[in-house]
């Protein structure tokens, strides 16, 4: 993200010194003027409820005796919380999966589109994106009920094919299944994203790679894709948090696999319990400040080695 | 230049600010603590009469879907008081929105509905009134048992029961006839019922079940059992030794290894599905159940019957409570009186009948002994008196059993213990014994003492 | 971070994975401007778009039938009794036209919430773009980092907060946290480095135009296919906003579609409920068709913009 450098100026001679001047001093505070708004409204919304998060994890309020100051108690009884592991384990697992498969199919559908070797772009580029329109709640929806093993598509495929396909939500089918459905929520809009940066590499990029007689895939592999390295890398990185951060579809899922989906399958659903089920907001804000700590550690990692690749 | 842009933005942005903060547009109605009343229930009862010649307006929060009418009926008759009737979500989603509202001191309701098994963790948690003040004490006739029981806590009546959900099995019979099954009397009979349609059409079964807390805790109820002991802050959970679960684990775990249970969680697309073309041959669940029938189950009208449930003993009378609310008033209203006049209305005066006639299941002694009550004809049943036989299993509901004072968060985690025997190898006891761990700990972690 | 590396591109090299012999070979008859459309790729992609729609067929399919039939038929396909516009007009009165509010609810949440999340994006995006500051990078990284941090951890304490501020309840407990836009931020940085060139600021400045000025005058324009993406982008989200909601809102008057399809959903699951899953299902399909047209007619937006960022010297 380096800033273009300006040329010196034609025709314009301005004494060095003042223009220095107005680089180092002036310039400074005009720029957090306009982001200003921005991170007012952050620390409102972000910053403050952090604090006070970080606030509650070091007290407890119990029904029987009140609210009393622990320390890092809830920390230590996160670390041994055996549910809360079990789901780390659970979105780790489905990141390691979920994550390459969703990016690889939008990367290989950005390439095709880009490639201009389709008939009907378009149509293609819009109805691969609808998906991200379509509210997480409506989409659980739709694949609930077709996940039905008794009445949905799977029931039905199976009287009239003769099949016997597993049911898709039971314990051991269903984390794939989710991962189903987030595959078709966000395929399209990571598409879209690395189609986006394919976009806007030159044309005379191309030109000279024809002229030294490349063909397709060489151009993909050693034009295209080091030139969306910056999209891959934002791309992957709001995956891994999106991944980590799995919440609505398993909530929305729950109602229809109830023994397969537990209360702790992510760690999202199970600091959701914690406060609103079980009234225990600060072991449930302890849990979530160690999972933010997981998930930033995890992302800065990728945005290292995703960012160090290409120096 | 530059500094008075830069003063110009800082004030663009703190005005906007201040916009932001200072526009509130309030909910509800709901304020601050208001200290509880004083023991003189005739100044209650006179304080009530008064609240309502004075007028003034209230919230309550129900999902009663018969309250609608009563609403209109009660401000028909006291045009000085507004009743703003809010649907803030189904059982848990409601406790847990009260909850909220409760810690944070605003928005909090003046009625509220409350489940049976839910009233004594708002007990417990003070925000809920003891309505002993507005003579609600007296009260004790009017009411069957089981519901009484439950809004009986500690001495103090913290909600007037709203309806009750004593137990019946709903049977499909017509496919009882076509496979030649009797109705059962026993759960051992069901057992048996159970194999029977099973083998002979392999797509039916005798009833649903993924792991219902509910469920699980009423026929427990009704075997006799009381793994639930509570006295003030000590509670005690044992479902290893008690005689009680041991009956009902008998007969359960034999269900569900031999597959006679269908998979589909209740409530669900598929459930009504099922219950429409007899694939889900009965229902063991409260008498509120017809409503949810009509409403929902419509083409199988006239295949369905209502019998008593079934015993664990021959010749027994025991019965259970399944589901039921209460409406109880919240300790942060500032209308305590006028709110309680409004649940007397719905639930011990004329809403009581309005109430009934919307398909609610009533818990009033008097509604239930009556003749026109009894002998009303169910359309949906084939024209049967249902409700005697859900009148008789409301005087059978066994007394003694206690719900824990944190039941919401025990019924929350139900599946993820219990849930594991309906599907995978393990046993129920193991299920339950998990069950019961997890509530321990919960409870110790409380601050209970939990033996 | 992209220029240097398409500037590194440019010269052919002559070593490593990408060597090319000296001699050129003619050029092709197709080239990389006009390729040869292919069957294969296109047959590839199209089993990408079947995945695709397939499940909003099922809903509009599922969209056409009534409360009964919807329990006995076929899921992919019509039950023979066409009823969409019965469904839709049920949709709209049923229980007093609660989803006419819903939905008037969601179009105010998003004007607010996606228009003021992209005020402060393009703002905020320009200033880290244009303004070499210190602690320019500390800002990205700790935004970043704050999207780490779990929803459900902020949930509780962001609900505590509001509800001493009075805002529980409200529109401003669901438009003030939709204004932060990490990823609009993100994408108005990259647009506003590559799309604005220094030297049209130098000149703007050295006649004499403050910086707002400039900003509103000059950048704005330069800025708009960007600006257009986020505002897209950002009201896909407040659109489809659930979990924030779903802790803030209590009252059913304020719900957005989100939360009013999830309530008549769980409708069913009440003694003396109604079952509405057509309903539902209709309501789905309502919801996502404004969307999918927004969608529709601002993408000439998009690839306006995205040529115009294609064209470099």
């Amino acid at each position: 993200m380096a800033a273009i450098s300006p040329p010196n100026a034609a025709g314009r001679a301005e004494p060095p010194g003042r223009r220095r001047a107005y680089a180092t001093g002036r310039r400074r505070w005009i720029g957090w003027g306009f982001v200003a708004p921005f991170l007012l409204v952050f620390a409102l919304v972000f910053l403050a409820p952090i604090g006070y998060s970080v606030y509650l994890s070091l007290f407890r309020d119990r029904l029987i005796g009140g609210n009393s100051f622990v320390g890092l108690d809830n920390y230590r009884q996160a670390f041994h919380d055996h549910e809360f592991w079990s789901g780390l384990g659970r979105v780790g697992l489905f990141l390691a999966v979920q994550v390459p498969i969703m990016l690889g199919i939008a990367l290989l559908v950005a390439l095709a589109l880009d490639s201009g070797r389709l008939h009907g772009r378009n149509f293609f580029r819009i109805s691969i994106f609808l998906p991200y329109a379509v509210p997480a709640v409506v989409a659980t929806l739709m694949w609930g009920f077709m996940y039905g093993n008794r009445f949905g598509l799977v029931a039905s495929l199976n009287e009239h094919l003769g099949l016997s396909l597993p049911d898709p939500l039971s314990p051991h089918l269903v984390l794939a299944s989710i991962g189903n459905i987030v595959t078709w929520e966000f395929t399209g809009y990571n598409m879209l994203i690395f189609y986006s940066a394919l976009h806007v590499i030159p044309r005379s990029l191309y030109e000279a790679a024809e002229i030294d007689g490349a063909g397709q895939f060489r151009i993909v592999r050693s034009v295209k894709l080091p030139a969306i390295r910056g999209a891959l890398v934002i791309a992957t990185i709001f995956s891994i948090i999106g991944s980590f951060q799995l919440f609505n579809e398993p909530s929305i899922l729950k109602s229809l696999a109830p023994n397969a989906i537990t209360t702790y399958f992510t760690p999202n659903l199970y600091t959701f319990a914690l406060s609103f089920s079980g009234q225990q907001q600060n072991y449930a804000a302890a849990v979530a400040i160690v999972m933010a700590v997981v998930t930033m550690i995890v992302a800065y990692v990728v945005q290292l080695r995703g960012m160090r690749k290409e120096a | 230049m530059t500094n008075k842009a830069l003063r110009r933005w800082a004030q663009g942005v703190a005005v906007l600010c201040a916009a932001t903060l200072g526009l509130t547009a309030c909910g509800s109605s709901g304020g601050s603590d208001g200290g509880s009343g004083s023991g003189d229930t005739k100044a209650g009862a006179s304080g009530v009469q008064s609240a309502l010649a004075k007028g003034g307006s209230i919230t309550v929060w129900a999902w009663e879907p018969t309250l609608k009418q009563v609403v209109t009926d009660f401000r028909a008759k006291y045009p000085k008081v507004k009743v703003k009737l809010v649907n803030a979500g189904t059982g848990n989603d409601q406790y847990t929105a009260l909850q909220n509202a409760v810690q944070a001191g605003k928005g909090v309701p003046d009625v509220a509905q409350i489940e049976y098994y839910a009233l004594s963790q708002f007990a417990l948690g003070k925000s809920v009134t003891d309505l002993g003040q507005f003579g609600a004490k007296d009260l004790q006739k009017t009411y069957s048992p089981g519901p009484w029981n439950s809004v009986n806590i500690n001495g103090g009546i913290y909600g007037l029961p709203m309806d009750s959900g004593p137990m019946a099995l709903f049977y499909n019979k017509k496919v009882f006839d076509q496979y030649k099954i009797a109705v059962p009397t026993t759960w051992d009979q069901y057992l048996d019922a159970a194999r029977k349609l099973h083998k002979a059409n392999p797509k039916a079964y005798i009833t649903s079940d993924t792991g219902d807390a509910g469920m699980t805790t009423s026929l427990i109820w009704q075997a006799g059992g009381k793994p639930y002991s509570v006295d003030g802050t000590k509670v005690s959970v044992n479902f290893g030794s008690d005689p009680g679960t041991s009956a009902y684990t008998k007969v359960w775990q034999q269900l569900i290894s031999e597959h006679l249970l269908a998979p589909v969680p209740g409530w669900s697309d598929q459930w009504y599905k099922g219950l429409a073309d007899g694939t889900i041959a009965t229902l063991a669940t409260g008498a509120w159940m017809p409503a949810n029938f009509t409403t929902g189950v419509a083409s199988a009208s006239g295949d369905w019957r209502a019998a008593p449930l079934p015993q664990w003993q021959a010749g027994q009378n025991a019965s259970a409570e399944n589901g039921g609310s209460s409406l109880a008033v919240m300790k942060a209203s500032t209308n305590k009186e006028l709110a309680y006049a409004f649940v007397q209305y719905a639930n011990q005066g004329a809403g009581v009948q309005t109430r009934i006639k919307g398909g609610a299941f009533p818990a009033t002694t008097a509604d239930l002994d009556s003749q026109a009550f009894l002998d009303t004809t169910f359309p949906y049943f084939g024209g049967q008196q249902a409700n005697k036989i859900f009148s008789d299993s409301a005087k059978n509901v066994l007394s003694g059993w206690s719900y824990l004072p944190y039941q919401v968060y025990a019924n929350s985690i139900f599946n993820d213990t219990v849930g594991k025997a309906y599907v995978s190898n393990t046993p129920l006891t193991s299920g339950l014994n998990a069950w019961q761990t997890a509530s321990v700990k919960y409870g110790k972690d409380q601050g209970f003492s939990v033996g | 971070m992209t220029t240097e590396v398409l500037a590194s591109a440019v010269e052919p090299s002559r070593s490593g994975p990408y060597a090319v012999p000296r001699p050129s070979r003619p050029a092709r008859r197709h080239s990389v401007d006009r390729p040869r459309r292919s069957v294969t790729l296109t047959v590839l992609t199209s089993l990408v778009v079947i995945y695709t729609l397939v499940p909003l067929a099922w809903l509009f399919i599922n969209a056409t039938k009534t409360q009964p039939r919807l329990l006995n038929s076929f899921g992919l396909w019509f039950s023979g009794h066409f009823a969409l516009w019965d469904n839709i007009r049920e949709t709209f009165t049923y229980n007093d036209h609660i989803f006419v509010r819903w939905l008037l609810n969601t179009l105010l949440y998003v004007a607010l919430g996606a228009g003021g999340a992209t005020f402060l994006a393009v703002l905020g995006g320009y200033g880290l773009a244009k303004f070499d500051f210190p602690g320019r990078r500390g800002v990205f990284a700790v935004v970043i980092g704050a999207v780490a941090v779990p929803p459900t951890a902020l949930a509780v304490p962001t609900f505590l907060m509001f509800s001493r501020m009075g805002l529980t309840n409200t529109p401003w407990a669901v438009v003030i946290p939709s204004l932060i836009s990490p990823f609009g931020l993100y994408l108005m940085w990259v647009f506003a480095s590559e799309a604005i060139p220094d030297e049209l600021l130098e000149a703007a400045r050295v006649d004499g135009s403050g910086e707002i000025r400039t900003f509103f005058r000059v950048c704005l324009p330069l800025l708009a296919p960007g600006i257009v993406t986020v505002l897209l982008f950002t009201m896909v989200t407040t659109w489809n906003n659930y979990f924030l909601p779903l802790i803030m809102i209590k009252n059913p008057d304020w719900y957005p579609l989100t939360l009013g399809l999830n309530a008549w959903n769980a409708q069913a699951a009440t003694a003396g409920g109604q079952p509405v899953f057509n309903l539902v299902i209709t309501g789905s399909l309502l919801t996502i068709v404004p969307l999918i047209a927004a969608f529709l007619l601002l993408q000439r937006y998009w690839q306006t913009g995205l040529s115009a960022g294609s064209v470099k010297q």
